[in-house]
This record gives C-alpha cells, sequence and structure tokens, in this order.
C-alpha cells in the first residue's frame, strides 16, 4: 500500500465533506423522502396494517432507515461523476497520490453523510413516537449493521459513478433499492404476502437485515436473522468492492 | 528532457498515433500544433500517464512512462483542455488541496504566494464557481505549478479564452519557462505557438510531419517577396487598446 495513503485519503475526505456542507440540501434530499414515507404509512396506511405490534412506527423504523440509505448513496455516483466529467479526477490521476485514496475518500464521505441522515430520521421518529428499549449495545450493533449496509451499498454505487455517460445514468440505479424494502418485512409483515411473493420476500437481503434491526430494538433474541444479514453485507459489500476497484482500473489505465 | 520514440496508439479500429517521435530540451517550450482529433491531447495524456501506448517508448524526466509512472508522476504536471478546479472550493482551497495532495509544508503560505502571482488574492477566498474563464484558468495553471515539477504539460492552455485572458496565460508560461521549467503545450492556434515556443512540431495524421524552430519551419517555403502594405490594426490591437484604456482607468 502507497505509504500516502491515509494522509490522501483524510485530504480528500475533508474536501468532499466541504462540498456537503456547503450543499446540505443533499443531506436533507436524502432524508426527506423516508421521513415523507414514515409520515405516510404510520398517519394514513398504518392504522390499517396488522403487524402484530402495538406501535407500527416501532415495527416500520428498521425499514426506514434501510430506504434511507438507499436513497443516500446514489449521491456517492453522483460526486464521482462530477469528478470525472469536470477534470479534476484527470488532475488527481496525473499527481502522485495513492490512488485508491480517490474512491476510498468518496466512500467515507457517503459513510458520514448517510449517518447525519439516519440520525436526523430517527430523530423524526422519536418525534412520531418511537420508543425502544434497547441499551448502548443494542444501539452500537444496530449502528454496525448500518454501516456495513451503508459501506456495502455505496461501494455498488461507485460503479455506476465510474461507467455512466449521463448524470441520470449515474443515480438512476438507486431506484430498485429504494424499492427492495417494499417487497420486504420493512412495511408489512410476509405471512400476508400471496406463495411466490413471500418467498422473494423473505430470502432478499432486506427482510434479514429489517428483522435483526427490529429484535434488536425490541431486545427480542435475534436469533439466525443477524447473522443472514451480517451474510448478506459482507457478501455484498466484497463482490461490490472488488468489482468497483475493477472498473477503476480499467478506467485509469 | 521529454524523449519520445515511435509512440502509436489506437482507440479500437481508429489509429491515433502512427509514431510519433519528439525531444524537448530542458527549460524549453515546446509546442504540439496540429487540427482538432490530430491526436494532440492523446500525446499529453500518454506522457502524464493518463493513457497507455500501444507501443513505443516515451521518457518524462529520465523516467519511463509506462514502468516508472509514480516517478513521472512527481515529476510533472498537468494543466488539462478543461480547467480541472473544483467548483464548490474557493481559489485558494483549491490551491492547498493540491498542496496537501503533493505533501507540502505549510500548504496555505504556498496558495497565498500563487495567488499573488497570479493575481487572484482578492478573489482568493470566493467560490471558483463565481469566477471568469480566464480567472478559472489561472487558478488551473496556478495549481499545476504547486510543488515546482520540472514538466508542464498544457493541454490547450488558451481555448475558450478571451484575447485578455489568453494574454495573462502567455504570460505565466513565459516565466515558467524562464524559471527553468520545461513546458510542452499543445494548441491549435498558430500565433500561440509562434508567440511562445522555442520548438514547434506539427502533428497530422498521428505523425510528426515537421519539428523546428519557427525560423526553421519558415525557412520551408520559398523565401519572403518584400510587398509594402499600409499597416492596418488588426481587430485584436483595437479591442485590447480600448479594453485595456478602460481596464487601466479602473485601477
Amino acid at each position: 500500500m502507497n505509504k500516502h495513503f491515509v494522509g490522501d485519503t483524510a485530504v480528500l475526505l475533508g474536501r468532499s465533506l466541504r462540498h456537503i456542507a456547503r450543499s446540505p440540501d443533499t443531506i436533507i434530499t436524502t432524508a426527506i423522502m423516508p421521513i415523507a414515507f414514515m409520515l405516510l404509512f404510520v398517519y394514513v396506511f398504518g392504522g390499517a396494517i396488522e403487524t402484530g405490534t402495538d406501535s407500527y412506527v416501532n415495527y416500520l423504523l428498521p425499514g426506514i432507515l434501510i430506504i434511507t440509505i438507499a436513497s443516500g448513496i446514489s449521491y456517492t455516483a453522483f460526486r464521482l461523476f462530477l469528478d470525472l466529467k469536470g477534470g479534476i479526477f484527470e488532475r488527481f490521476q496525473s499527481m502522485p497520490i495513492a490512488r485508491s485514496s480517490v474512491l476510498w475518500a468518496h466512500v467515507l464521505t457517503s459513510l458520514v453523510a448517510n449517518l447525519i441522515s439516519l440520525v436526523v430520521v430517527t430523530g423524526v421518529a422519536l418525534i412520531m413516537g418511537f420508543r425502544t428499549g434497547a441499551g448502548v449495545s443494542g444501539w452500537l450493533a444496530v449502528a454496525g449493521i448500518l454501516v456495513l449496509f451503508t459501506l456495502a451499498l455505496t461501494w455498488i454505487a461507485v460503479i455506476p459513478g465510474l461507467t455512466a455517460k449521463t448524470l441520470d445514468g449515474a443515480s438512476a440505479f438507486s431506484y430498485p433499492l429504494i424499492f427492495l424494502p417494499f417487497v420486504s418485512s420493512a412495511f408489512v409483515p410476509t405471512q400476508s404476502m400471496p406463495g411466490p411473493v413471500r418467498a422473494f420476500a423473505e430470502h432478499q437481503p432486506v427482510t434479514s437485515i429489517v428483522n435483526a434491526i427490529r429484535d434488536l430494538f425490541t431486545q427480542q433474541p435475534v436469533g439466525a436473522d443477524i447473522w443472514i444479514a451480517l451474510a448478506w453485507c459482507v457478501g455484498i459489500l466484497v463482490l461490490a468492492y472488488l468489482f468497483a476497484n475493477v472498473t477503476y482500473r480499467r478506467r485509469i489505465s | 528532457m521529454i524523449q519520445v520514440q515511435g509512440l502509436e496508439k489506437s482507440f479500437k479500429q481508429l489509429k491515433v498515433l502512427r509514431g510519433v517521435d519528439i525531444d524537448v530540451a530542458r527549460g524549453s517550450i515546446f509546442a504540439l500544433l496540429g487540427s482538432n482529433g490530430a491526436g494532440k491531447t492523446t500525446v499529453v495524456k500518454i506522457l502524464s500517464t493518463l493513457l497507455r501506448a500501444d507501443a513505443g517508448t516515451a521518457r518524462v524526466n529520465g523516467f519511463d512512462v509506462a514502468a516508472q509512472a509514480a516517478e513521472v508522476r512527481e515529476s510533472i504536471s498537468l494543466t488539462g483542455q478543461f480547467a480541472a478546479v473544483d467548483e464548490i472550493l474557493s481559489g485558494r482551497e483549491n490551491l492547498i488541496l493540491v498542496a496537501k495532495l503533493r505533501h507540502l509544508k505549510g500548504p496555505g503560505a504556498v496558495a497565498d504566494d500563487l495567488l499573488r502571482r497570479f493575481s487572484l488574492t482578492e478573489a482568493g477566498s470566493r467560490r471558483v464557481a463565481t469566477y471568469s474563464g480566464g480567472m478559472r484558468r489561472r487558478l488551473d495553471i496556478a495549481m499545476s505549478l504547486i510543488g515546482s515539477p520540472p514538466v508542464i504539460f498544457l493541454d490547450e492552455p488558451t481555448t475558450g479564452l478571451d484575447p485578455e485572458a489568453r494574454i495573462e496565460v502567455w504570460q505565466a508560461v513565459k516565466e515558467l519557462a524562464k524559471g527553468g521549467t520545461t513546458v510542452l503545450l499543445t494548441t491549435q492556434y498558430l500565433d500561440e505557438a509562434e508567440h511562445l515556443a522555442d520548438r514547434i512540431a506539427i502533428l497530422h495524421e498521428g505523425r510528426i510531419i515537421v519539428n523546428g524552430t519557427l525560423d526553421e519551419l519558415k525557412r520551408l517555403l520559398p523565401p519572403a517577396k518584400i510587398e509594402y502594405v499600409e499597416k492596418q490594426p488588426s481587430l485584436e490591437d483595437v479591442f485590447l487598446t480600448l479594453v485595456g484604456a478602460r481596464t487601466n482607468k479602473e485601477q
């Protein structure tokens, strides 16, 4: 590894964080859609949804957090695309810096921005009556899963960021990710779904992640779900990381 | 300082470079002249390690661009065809960013010094998004000087600039060469090569068709006939006189 990797990544991270600080709308737009979903489902549809729990917002929040991440990571593709278009990417590539720093800085920026959005969304949920008895270790476990999930999706986002031809193309990939939670246990229990849909819902990553977070919040034994959730997160992370790096190397040589 | 031999590069079916040879002496300004699509940018990208050549060798500051890319990157600086500046950061922050990435001590002082040299001190704290084309280009070149790399590539440094900004850029390039920096610039403007370059090479259909000093190139044509022509001011003279007079008054 290049001896400047940490220093260069920190400098480039500082640059991207300054971008976010100067256009905080990226964090607001990331948080607004999940908050709107939360309001809609809790106050409009929620009364008709039978979840077997007394508070629908408690049931809903884990899925909303997943949607927050899925919409937030598209900004990584967006920012990477703009760097490539603007020529500053080539400047960095022609300088004596650690080359992987350019990607890592964008990935870590995504992590910081998404964590801020998640805090905002959780804050709104608390106002709407979300309550948990989870202690520090429970919260840390939830945060750990969300960090892993953010990193996994961010490395996916790096790929369209490097390959897209247009700005719309760079961010359009995230729409399916945003809708994945709808066909999962995020909004309604999977038992209410017809056979094939239920089979899909129960075997896609979001359901196990949502179930694990929900169990942590409600202090239930997490069981197998947390291991399935971690396996999904780590598996996606490793694959996306490798694929993104292949794409990157192809792009710069 | 820069030695290029038999450089070839194709993009799919298209042969862009068909054997380019260039030799640039230390501390000189070398202009690569050619029409759009002649392959000028491809040469610059290969020399700045952004592209790999299909065949041929290229050495910059004694280092092979393919085998010693990291050393080449330590020796060069690239100002690409489009100003590679960060729009959201201020001019000063852009300079500090590059100074930090070049691992220099005192990046703030480096930035302030360059802002002064390129008359950007007042604009230094403003976001680059508010800069004019000429200011952006000046900042872009200033960013390339950080760390005083011995070789600088300027890819069409004045394309899209107004006449005043062009002259400012020319001034900056001349000063660079005076300080001992080797400059390779590409341009499609004949007068730019005439003004700046110690040597000029014309790149046409993937090959260097001529390479020499301005006088040598002129000797390729039949000797000049002497004609007496009334000297009319050119539109550029008129423009610069009028606009220059106004700018002077403002200052």
